[in-house]
């Protein structure tokens, strides 16, 4: 079944495309980095907020507003483009072991993201204040996705030399 | 010239014990990457606050007092993770045309930030009351990270020595 799947993705046009091409693969892999140092660099400016180490005088829900719109369309596009690289090669990369682990780390972050929006984020109007220092829960949620985007990159470069 | 330094760097027993760890590369390559996520991602924010495209509820002024501390300081530790890794891979880089272009726009990017810094601590207003100034200054910093970016990917792409 997911084996179908594999073949079928190497066969589409785009994933012989990337395959077949040799500037393909590096030209998508450029935006691919440039999407992912923007998804990890906004994502490190709200969890050092939430942290309490940096723009400690800026509201979080403000900060969020403005920061997050710019990582979910950074997101889109780190998506999109990993797809088609993974495409290229889908049964080689879907048996290195970094990249499951990578892809396991992006479900991580999206259940600690959940867990915090879902928890600690519906009260944020009670403990957003300048230069205080927001809930055990919500630091928590911080540092937790600071090592999972970290991890990712980690993974992520590692694909490479596999 | 070039050629014999990277032949001398190569041979250096530090290079051979880097080329020897396997995890090294990887490892100082993740942190490059982690610092350029915090260099592009503040430069970007900067940029389209400096066209007029985002964080506007914010002063310019406020938002470079936010952001350029953490820039200044993620290009140091490019500066050292680059390094290592010219270390480990002379000839990849420094016979590498993709590479000096890199370079070159990184040379760019310094001095347009400088100018940008320079400019905002003579006057916290200035690059309000100079619109078009802010406009173009922020659309070509942003090209030349962007630029940079890819350009860094490129370095593993083309032939080197």
């Amino acid at each position: 079944m997911i084996k179908h799947l594999l073949s079928f993705m190497e066969a589409t046009p785009w994933g012989t495309a990337v395959r077949e091409s040799t500037w393909l693969f590096p030209t998508i892999e450029s935006i691919h980095v440039l999407a992912l140092v923007l998804v990890v660099g906004s994502i490190m400016v709200v969890d050092l907020r939430l942290l309490n180490v940096a723009s400690r005088q800026r509201s979080v829900k403000e900060l969020t507003e403005d920061v997050l719109p710019w990582t979910w369309a950074a997101f889109g596009a780190a998506a999109i483009t990993g797809t088609l690289l993974f495409s290229s090669s889908a049964i080689r990369y879907s048996g290195i072991w970094q990249f499951e682990a990578k892809m396991c780390m992006l479900v991580l972050a999206a259940i600690n993201m959940g867990v915090f929006h879902l928890g600690a984020f519906r009260s944020v109007t009670h403990w957003d204040q300048p230069n205080v220092r927001p809930p055990v829960a919500a630091r928590l949620a911080g540092g937790i996705s600071l090592a999972i985007w970290v991890s990712i990159v980690a993974l992520g470069r590692w694909i490479g030399f596999a | 010239m070039i050629k014999e330094f990277c032949v001398w760097l190569n041979a250096t027993s530090l290079s051979q014990h880097i080329q020897d760890a396997l995890w090294v590369i990887p490892t100082v390559q993740t942190v490059h990457i982690v610092s350029i996520a915090i260099v592009m991602t503040s430069m970007a924010m900067l940029d389209l606050r400096l066209v007029g495209i985002a964080g506007r509820r914010q002063s310019l002024a406020d938002m470079a007092h936010r952001f350029l501390p953490w820039v200044w300081v993620a290009l140091v530790v490019l500066l050292c993770t680059g390094t290592i890794l010219i270390i480990a891979e002379p000839g990849r880089e420094l016979i590498n045309n993709v590479f000096w272009l890199k370079m070159s726009l990184l040379a760019v990017a310094l001095a347009l930030t400088g100018t940008f810094q320079l400019m905002l601590r003579r006057s916290k207003t200035f690059w309000d009351r100079n619109r078009t100034a802010a406009i173009l200054l922020g659309s070509a910093s942003l090209l030349v990270w962007i630029g940079i970016i890819g350009a860094g990917r490129w370095i593993a792409y083309v032939e080197h020595g």
